[in-house]
């Protein structure tokens, strides 16, 4: 029996005879004073990136012990053997190299033969053409006596091409750490209840909306459902970023890869699996690494032209070197398979995806849940940043300051009227009228934007849009209006201040009436303001903005759900929301915090990205100017060329990296110091009210 | 050359002994967290 612990991903496995069970453990864990969970299905975590990084590890070794024994011999043969020696040793060094080859080399043939099958070239390509060339030569040479074997270079290329890839896949995985392997938060089976109260286990993918389901200690939530029954604690750190076990009771909503601990639940499925929490956000990821934006096209553009152009530079070498060497195939060979290694694109794939996805994965964890890959680059751009007040720069919950005087069976009447509706006014009004005896109402109706009303009684009352707060309303009377505070975000002054120092103005963009703008407008730090606009005039504004004043540069963050239009009217939008509405947001990203400082240190990191990806193309670029022109004057070997390959994708992943150590900088509520001078710009236009 | 035969296979069955032994660790998962070892250090007990 033997038991391992991963403190990185906080987690014990056991292997034993089947002579324990899972409760014995973690009895014994909590008994050695450690909170131990069990968690179903651990075996899924050793799968996928796991599994990747360990077949690269062993090829890696195979190569490993290939390279040095013929090494071994190589030093020998090169050093002055020749006959039979000569032979002999090549003869050994070919049976250790072939097999070696064979096995070390899958990952790149498997890669290389899958993109050949649909016609397409990669960067595997002409790194197993390389291998298989030089292996063959060397064959040849052996078996016809003849001295230039290279079994040494085919095999130590393919060991240092492995570290670099093993490697690359230790980083990109690092990369990912905010979400490090999405399939270690899936659950594999339900539970469901079927409608005789026995069970059954169903797959993940056969739930469906409205199926109960019960969900064990340990266990993974498969679906975003709602609690029917039972209370428990649940991790839902990957949500909210909180690390505190949570309380959940009857009627809260619990999202897909959410981890429960201590009790049993039944729950309700209210989303199939593939718009649950867990696959959206893998989504985004995905979104993330292969987003639209201007540089990604550009890489891929030129990754396309440049894979056939390495085949053919290679090709010319090889005949422009055949010409001046009168005929000497094997070094025209040697240097074509040179000039195939040392033109692997790899830096220049790596250039922009590895960048996006560092960022995309501190955003998570900034709360910032990043919808659309090329938003991270226009957020770089912004000059200008336009603020809905209601909601995002507000939390959006009203308390009553100022209640006009009803008596009791009023109270009871208007708070049962209040009750009926999920607007924040009357949900504060239900609020401060506190606990009250229930009353009948009938024909309830609610109108968006007006109010609602009800029959009570005999008579009709209303709860409706007043000049200052809300009116109370019965038969037509009005008996006063409740009046409301807002709450400001906490430190959204900081968030704007931060926002100045970046060198991004700042407006407020609201329905609301002068008075509820200005009070919000001076606690926040924000001198421009425009009050009672309607949608339309929403969208208007920032359209306008866009297009003369700022080019390129307007950044909206305002109601994802609502207010869609004007988000897409700016170039980048941020909408304040739950993560769990993340799929119904039409904004390039979703702060799921309820704090707003996330935004200037998004912008910041977002200028950052692109200086990165700018130095990363940089590099790529100068690694290849430089390169190419060694390897075609034959002044590289194949080994040099397997170096010099490998080191250029670590150089870009290792700047890459430096993303993920960059603070932001502290923003304290400076006004007018812009630390990053916006470029002279026209004010902008006077939009008509 | 009698010498040459007999010491390149134990050359070649050494370094294999080497290379079983690290397949061996690999596969009983002791690289699969290598910041876990650098923190181990920070544990009190």
């Amino acid at each position: 029996m033997s038991a391992r612990a991963n403190l990185t991903l906080k987690r014990v496995v056991v292997r034993h005879h089947g002579d324990l069970d899972g409760d014995t453990i973690t009895q014994t864990l909590m008994g050695l004073a450690f909170d131990a969970y069990r968690i179903e299905d651990a075996a899924s975590a050793e799968d996928d990136q796991h599994g990747r990084a360990r077949q690269l590890l062993r090829a890696l070794a195979v190569a490993g012990f290939g390279a040095a024994n013929i090494m071994l011999l190589s030093v020998s043969a090169w050093s002055g053997a020749d006959g039979s020696i000569r032979d002999l040793f090549h003869l050994i060094s070919g049976l250790i190299a072939v097999p070696v080859v064979a096995y070390s080399g899958r990952p790149f043939f498997q890669s290389a033969f899958s993109a050949l099958s649909v016609r397409r070239v990669n960067m595997d390509v002409p790194i197993s053409l390389a291998v298989l060339l030089a292996v063959g030569m060397s064959v040849f040479q052996t078996f016809t006596s003849k001295p230039d074997a290279y079994f040494d270079a085919a095999v130590m290329l393919l060991f240092f091409l492995l570290i670099g890839r093993y490697l690359d896949q230790l980083m990109r995985a690092r990369a990912r750490s905010a979400v490090t392997s999405l399939s270690e938060y899936a659950a594999r089976d339900a539970i469901e209840i079927l409608g005789d109260g026995s069970t059954r286990a169903i797959p993940v993918a056969d739930i469906e909306v409205g199926m109960r389901l019960r969900l064990l200690p340990g266990g993974r939530v498969p679906v975003d459902c709602c609690v029917v029954q039972g209370t428990s604690d649940v991790d839902r750190a990957m949500v909210t970023g909180e690390n505190e076990p949570m309380t959940v009771r009857v009627g809260e909503v619990l999202e897909s890869g959410v981890l429960n601990l201590t009790g049993a639940l039944e729950v309700e499925a209210e989303r199939l699996v593939d718009q649950s929490f867990l696959a959206e956000i893998s989504r985004m990821l995905d979104a993330a690494e292969k987003g639209k934006g201007r540089y990604v096209g550009l890489a891929d553009r030129a990754a396309e032209i440049y894979t056939p152009a390495v085949h053919l530079v290679a090709l010319t070498a090889f005949i422009g070197w055949m010409f001046v060497s009168g005929g000497d195939w094997q070094r025209s060979l040697l240097v074509a398979i040179s000039t195939l290694i040392i033109t692997c694109p790899c830096a220049l794939g790596l250039a922009v995806p590895v960048a996006h996805v560092i960022a995309a994965s501190r955003l998570f964890r900034w709360g910032l849940l990043m919808r659309n890959g090329g938003a991270l680059e226009r957020l770089a751009r912004i000059r200008i940043a336009v603020f809905d007040k209601t909601g995002t720069l507000t939390s959006g919950q009203k308390t009553v300051v100022q209640m006009p005087k009803l008596t009791a069976p009023e109270r009871d009447a208007f708070a049962a009227l209040a009750g009926r509706s999920s607007h924040p006014a009357a949900m504060g009004i239900a609020a401060a009228l506190g606990q009250t005896a229930p009353v009948a109402l009938t024909h309830v109706t609610e109108e968006p934007g007006i109010g609602i009303s009800a029959r009570w009684d005999g008579a009709s009352i209303a709860l409706g849009r007043g000049q200052s707060g809300t009116r109370l309303e019965v038969d037509g009377v009005s008996l006063g209006e409740a009046r409301f505070a807002e709450t400001v975000r906490d430190r959204a002054d900081e968030a704007i201040g931060g926002l100045a120092r970046l060198g991004v103005q700042a407006t407020i963009l609201s329905g609301d009436t002068d008075q509820a703008v200005t009070n919000i407008s001076r606690t926040v730090g924000i001198d421009d303001w425009r009050a009672k606009q309607s949608p339309k005039d929403k969208v208007s504004f920032v359209t306008t903005l866009s297009e003369e004043a700022f080019e390129g540069g307007v950044l909206m963050v305002g109601d994802g759900i609502n207010d869609g239009p004007s988000l897409a009217a700016a170039d980048v939008s941020i909408a304040p929301g739950s993560a769990s509405d993340v799929g119904r947001h039409a904004a390039d990203f979703v702060l799921a915090r309820p704090s707003l400082e996330a935004i200037p240190n998004a912008v910041w990191l977002a200028r950052r990205t692109n200086e990165i990806v700018l130095q990363n193309f940089g590099i790529a670029l100068i690694y290849n100017l430089v390169a190419v022109p060694l390897a075609v004057a034959g002044f590289v070997t194949p080994l040099i060329a397997a170096l010099a390959m490998s080191g250029s994708s670590i150089v870009v992943i290792a700047n890459s990296l430096r993303l993920s150590h960059m603070e932001p900088p502290r923003f304290t509520p400076a006004r007018g110091n812009s630390d990053e001078q916006a470029p002279a710009l026209a004010p902008p236009a006077e939009v008509a009210a | 050359m009698t010498q040459l035969l007999f010491l390149i296979p134990v050359a070649l069955f050494l370094g294999g002994l080497g290379l079983c032994a690290f397949l061996w660790c690999i596969r009983t998962g002791q690289f699969d967290d290598p910041d876990g070892a650098a923190e181990r250090i920070l544990h009190d007990d």
